[in-house]
């Protein structure tokens, strides 16, 4: 454990983070799993939360700022205001001008 | 520890959970005007809860040595009807007026749609007549920053309303850096499955720096921790921080935007 005042450095952040990301890290992996083994995986998988889901993970293993990076992916890229929300929800990734 | 969680909806949480922000040292608490999880049906369904806001939950809060604040506003969930809006929004001066009231919130937008923006640009002309604090609420989730670049636009298009007087609310990762950039204060939510996390804050402490930030649990009557802000300055203090750049983020800051206000005295 570091001391009082003392900032950590990057070893310690994995000595300290490692264990609750692994377990993360397989979350998502059942998560998936779980998808592949119900009825009707493949039409699932072309949802647009899945393919986003799929593009995020390949951000996450990309170098730079990935937070902000998935961030944006998952982002409604357009500035116009919509006509209406009645009846419209938040899906966690955005569906596209036509949905 | 010494905190106030300056974003904290306490009508949707217990008696109990009042006991349990006072043990924890959040002596302070400011709780914005939000969508109750149905869409009320009379302007009446409205000055109920703002009178809950302002003579029932500080009397709860006084009861465990907590001063209680608020935020008066229409939430952009409830806008699309416009008719019932204008009922709504007559109804705000006279409960702007109350002691407890800091200003108008939380306000904003929720699908980024016109009424939303409709409503919203009465409620900044509102703020400007009276020269209030505003506490914006932005978009969840794919909406958010669309929903906080429009938000930003039409403020700096209002001279009158200045930008360290507005605190935007439920700032992620690809928002902070424009807000900052804009001169606003930020909010972080910690939000068990749809906002942030203790360390993703910290981490965003860290990338963004201290400066015109508030952290905050909106806790509320889904799932939600009030006392997340307690949980996030530990993660502050785990990575080794010292105590006084914790009572900065968790104490001094909240004060400070929140003192803009003059009814604003922290317990």
């Amino acid at each position: 454990m570091t001391p009082p005042y003392q900032k950590m450095n990057a070893t310690e952040i994995l000595d300290l983070y490692f264990i609750e990301n692994r377990a993360r890290l397989l979350d998502i992996a059942s998560f998936l799993d779980r998808i592949d083994r119900y009825e009707g995986a493949e039409e699932a998988k072309k949802d647009f939360r899945y393919r986003a889901f799929q593009k995020a993970l390949d951000l996450a293993r990309s170098p730079g700022e990935r937070t902000v990076a998935i961030q944006r992916s998952l982002s409604d890229p357009t500035s116009e205001p919509i006509a209406s929300a009645v009846g419209l929800k938040a899906y966690g990734a955005w569906p596209g001008r036509e949905s | 520890m010494r905190a106030i969680d300056p974003h904290i909806h306490m009508v949707s949480r217990t008696t109990d959970d009042y006991l349990k922000l006072a043990m924890g040292g959040i002596h302070t608490v400011a709780e914005p005007a939000f969508w109750a999880g149905f869409d009320r049906g009379s302007a009446d369904g409205f000055r109920d809860y703002f009178h809950s806001l302002t003579v029932t939950e500080p009397a709860r809060a006084e009861r465990f040595g907590i001063r209680h604040y608020c935020w008066i506003g229409l939430n952009s969930k409830e806008a699309e009807n416009l008719g019932l809006a204008e009922e709504v929004l007559a109804l705000l001066p006279e409960f702007l007026d109350r002691p407890n009231v800091l200003g108008i919130g939380e306000v904003g937008l929720n699908k980024n749609s016109r009424n939303e923006i409709k409503v919203l640009e009465r409620q900044f002309a509102l703020a400007q007549r009276r020269n209030e604090l505003l506490l914006i609420h932005t978009p969840h989730l794919e909406d958010k920053l669309k929903g906080t670049r429009i938000i930003m636009d039409l403020i700096l298009s209002e001279p009158r309303l200045r930008p360290e007087r507005v605190l935007i609310d439920h700032a992620e990762e690809h928002t902070i850096a424009e807000i900052k950039e804009n001169g606003f204060w930020f909010g972080l939510t910690l939000y068990p499955n749809s906002k942030g996390s203790p360390e993703r804050a910290i981490d965003a402490v860290e990338r963004f720096g201290t400066e015109r930030l508030c952290i905050n649990s909106s806790a509320d009557w889904s799932v939600s921790d009030p006392l997340s802000i307690l949980k996030c300055a530990n993660e502050m203090r785990r990575r080794g921080y010292p105590q006084e750049a914790i009572d900065k983020v968790f104490f001094d800051n909240p004060r400070m935007f929140m003192s803009q206000c003059p009814k604003f005295v922290t317990g």
